[in-house]
């Protein structure tokens, strides 16, 4: 039985990668070509190993597919860090040693390379990205929004705002608009009453919102004028920004960031191949690379050091970077620990609430 | 040959003769399975397997029962109502240890999680913390947290300690137990299903009407026009139909988007203020007016072919004796296309029922039907069985309707095509 339902559902994904050696589940879109620019490619052509990427919407729930049924056609996957965590305690992927893992180039083990957290169990952190909010410059002709209370501001800023349809982000960000420090969000978060007060500031915004789902929603929303601001992937509202011109703005106060990780499904074919890729994507210079075709932050603090420039050549991308200093003087590192914990029971409010 | 010689003996001729048929349609019976089988077997093998491991789910789930068996055991040997005792929390300090070298603490911590938010850590920490816990463990697991004690999580514990659980199908209906096992609603803040399942219901009702009233008119004029006019009426009919849904869908968002063709064109001739935009999309009319257009052909389709070989002169007929054009539609027209109607309406109800990417584009808060939130479990919190049982009620649902259609129109009448 499982079997079947493992067939079925891992048909459409195998078909295009039955004889690749190291197979790659993303998430498509900007951040699934930056990864097979800057990773998957150079991979292939250096090491002579097949390497293919495939993309789905949330790859953990076909990995979880597959292990059940037993039959795991990919090898390296990118997940959620709070995803992680969740497979990874369910037995779904596989323990990796930090030690196997390519030293900094000045030997530095990986281990110290890494940033505090960019390593768990079961996955490799290659990148930091944000949720941010950005505005059209030209809907604001004289005051600008500035910090995520303005977020909240319909009467200094009138206008709809785009918001992700999900309690996960939009809390935190309710709470830090309402005055909270980051440090207290998720303490807050974890009383009934600091729940209140989240769902109530976000009551005073709620008949202005445009909701969205799916990361390429925002700069469209924004550039069909649909919104005047909205919460957006930080990598996203770049790579707009700068390949179609368009006058977004992005605002780094009440960000939140998170890891996004590689990691690799038990019982995944080839796993030796599997192994050499993950050392070779998340050595310092590959993962500078990828800032190279997304502004999402790098993971090693060897790469942070390197000189990182866009796709032109011209555009230094530290600014850019949600690790830069200066874009996290105000920002909350999203916790997995309490997501993993409370996902299902404030969504469940989230979606009562949307439907009041 | 002498047995077949001794069926035709004239004694036993009647039952010969039946017995000879039967041998007879039994072969042509078994090639027909023969000729069949592929086919059924496809469709065992790709539809009917899945489905059913899939709603399976919604009633099995062994992610604590399986890996927390002393507790179980100790909950099969004590009745409900029993407090939990020395050797209740020795049992679940076992576990937790065993839980611990297996890495299924995450697994039990989920199950449980899906009852009480914030548990799966609990069992996490639990269990990594629980190789030093000391006896009494009465009083040691209490003390490395003191949810550990709470009852609604022991009760919660016990139903999950069988693998078969009604407790997806009590969450999917907006209920739970209370500490005491007895069956309750849901705080208020947290009660989504039920009433999203009648929105959902609702919604498909009005898209079926009203893709009935848009489509009945054209389904007549497409088959009462000379054959060449209609064949060019049925390819813009059909063009849609083969156009990509999201190419159909986002179209609908440049129309009717607050800086949209249509909106901006209404603020052109100034019919309307500036800022007094209509909202159109991303919300319940979004929804409706692109689920409409999507599933027009399918209430279409059916209707034409069964307008198609009605002969104009029945209602010819009913007018030189005397009819109204409107009585002659009702009693004569009409009643003709009833097997159309059913066909169309059953097609176009059961389809907007399991609708998910238009909603999920166009719907924004208020436009989301049930199908949104069995995505959901499905991609996002992984939670298969709260989606599996989601999906058997509405299916459910669907099936009770085409019962009733069946009472009131009949399944015979049914012509799709």
């Amino acid at each position: 039985m499982k079997k079947l339902l493992g067939l079925t559902t891992a048909v459409a994904l195998c078909a295009g990668a039955a004889n690749a050696d190291v197979t790659v589940l993303g998430w498509g879109g900007a951040y699934g070509r930056a990864q097979t620019e800057a990773h998957v490619k150079p991979f292939q052509a250096e090491t002579g190993i097949k390497a293919t990427m495939t993309d789905t919407d949330n790859p953990a729930a076909p990995i979880k597919a597959m292990v059940e049924a037993n039959n795991v056609t990919v090898n390296i996957v990118s997940l959620e860090y709070a995803d992680v965590v969740r497979l990874c305690d369910e037995g779904l992927l596989e323990e990796i040693d930090p030690a196997e893992l390519a030293p900094a180039p000045d030997g530095t083990p990986a281990e110290e390379d890494f940033l505090p957290g960019a390593l768990s169990d079961c996955g490799v952190s290659t990148d930091v990205w944000a949720t941010v909010f950005a505005y059209d410059d030209t809907r604001f002709p004289n005051a600008k929004p500035t910090t995520i209370s303005d977020f909240f501001d319909l009467e200094k800023f009138p206008g709809k705002r785009g918001i992700r349809k999900g309690a996960k982000t939009t809390l935190e960000m309710a709470l830090m608009a309402d005055g909270v420090a980051a440090d207290d969000v998720y303490d807050m978060l974890e009383t009934p009453e600091g729940l209140e007060r989240a769902f109530a500031k976000l009551d005073t915004i709620k008949n202005q919102v445009v909701w969205w789902e799916a990361g390429a929603q925002p700069p469209q929303l924004l550039a069909d004028g649909e919104v005047v601001m909205s919460t957006v992937y930080n990598g996203r509202i770049f790579a707009a920004a700068m390949t179609e011109n368009k006058p977004f703005v992005t605002v780094w106060d009440g960000m939140q960031y998170e890891f996004e990780v590689y990691a690799i499904p038990v019982n995944a074919p080839d796993m030796e191949d599997a192994k050499k890729f993950l050392s070779y994507a998340t050595d310092t210079q590959h993962l500078a690379d990828m800032t190279k075709y997304i502004s999402y932050g790098p993971t090693r603090k060897s790469t942070a050091a390197m000189p990182m420039l866009w796709e032109d050549g011209i555009t230094d991308m530290k600014p850019h970077l949600p690790t830069s200093e200066e874009n996290m003087t105000n920002s909350l590192e999203t916790s997995f620990e309490f997501w993993v914990d409370y996902d299902s029971e404030l969504n469940e409010r989230f979606n009562a609430w949307l439907a009041q | 040959m002498t047995e077949q010689a001794a069926d035709r003996s004239p004694e036993i001729g009647g039952r010969a003769l039946k017995r000879a048929m039967a041998k007879a349609q039994g072969r042509a019976k078994r090639r027909a399975v023969l000729l069949v089988a592929p086919l059924l077997l496809f469709i065992l093998i790709t539809f009917v397997a899945p489905i059913g491991q899939m709603l399976f789910r919604s009633v099995h789930n062994d992610g604590f029962s399986a890996n927390m068996p002393a507790l179980a055991a100790w909950f099969a040997e004590n009745p409900e109502g029993t407090m939990p005792d020395e050797a209740a929390y020795a049992a679940l300090a076992t576990d937790l240890k065993m839980a611990r070298e297996n890495k299924t603490a995450g697994t039990v911590g989920t199950r449980i999680n899906y009852e009480i938010g914030g548990t799966r850590s609990l069992f996490t920490s639990g269990a990594r913390k629980a190789e030093d816990l000391k006896p009494p463990f009465a009083r040691s697991v209490p003390e490395m947290d003191e949810d550990w004690a709470d009852p609604q999580l022991w009760q919660v514990m016990r139903t999950a300690s069988s693998a078969y659980t009604a407790s997806f199908y009590l969450a999917a209906l907006d209920l739970t137990r209370d500490a005491d096992g007895h069956i309750v609603g849901v705080e208020e803040g947290r009660a989504v299903y039920v009433g999203l399942f009648f929105k959902t219901l609702w919604m498909s009702g009005l898209i079926t009407v009203l893709c009935l009233i848009l489509g009945y008119p054209v389904a007549h004029l497409l088959a009462t026009l000379p054959l060449a006019k209609s064949n060019l009426l049925m390819i813009l009919v059909l063009l849609p139909f083969w156009t990509s849904l999201l190419v159909r869908t986002t179209s609908w968002m440049v129309l009717l988007q607050e800086q949209g063709v249509i909106n901006n064109t209404l603020v052109a001739t100034g019919v309307l203020q500036d800022d007094n935009r209509l909202a159109m999309i991303y919300n319940q009319t979004g929804t409706i007016i692109a689920m409409v257009h999507i599933l027009l052909p399918f209430m279409i389709l059916p209707l034409y072919s069964v307008m198609r070989p009605i002969k104009p002169h029945y209602v010819r007929a009913a007018r030189s004796l005397g009819a109204t054009s409107w009585t002659a539609f009702r009693r004569v027209y009409l009643p003709q296309t009833v097997p159309g109607i059913g066909a169309g309406a059953l097609l176009v109800f059961i389809l907007a029922v399991g609708y998910y990417i238009t909603p999920a584009l166009v719907g924004g808060a208020s436009g989301q039907l049930i199908s949104n939130l069995i995505a959901y479990h499905m991609q996002d919190s992984l939670n298969w069985s709260m989606a599996a049982a989601l999906a058997a009620i509405l299916l459910a649902a669907v099936l009770v309707l085409y019962w009733l259609y069946d009472r009131l129109v009949g399944i015979d009448n049914l012509k799709l095509g």
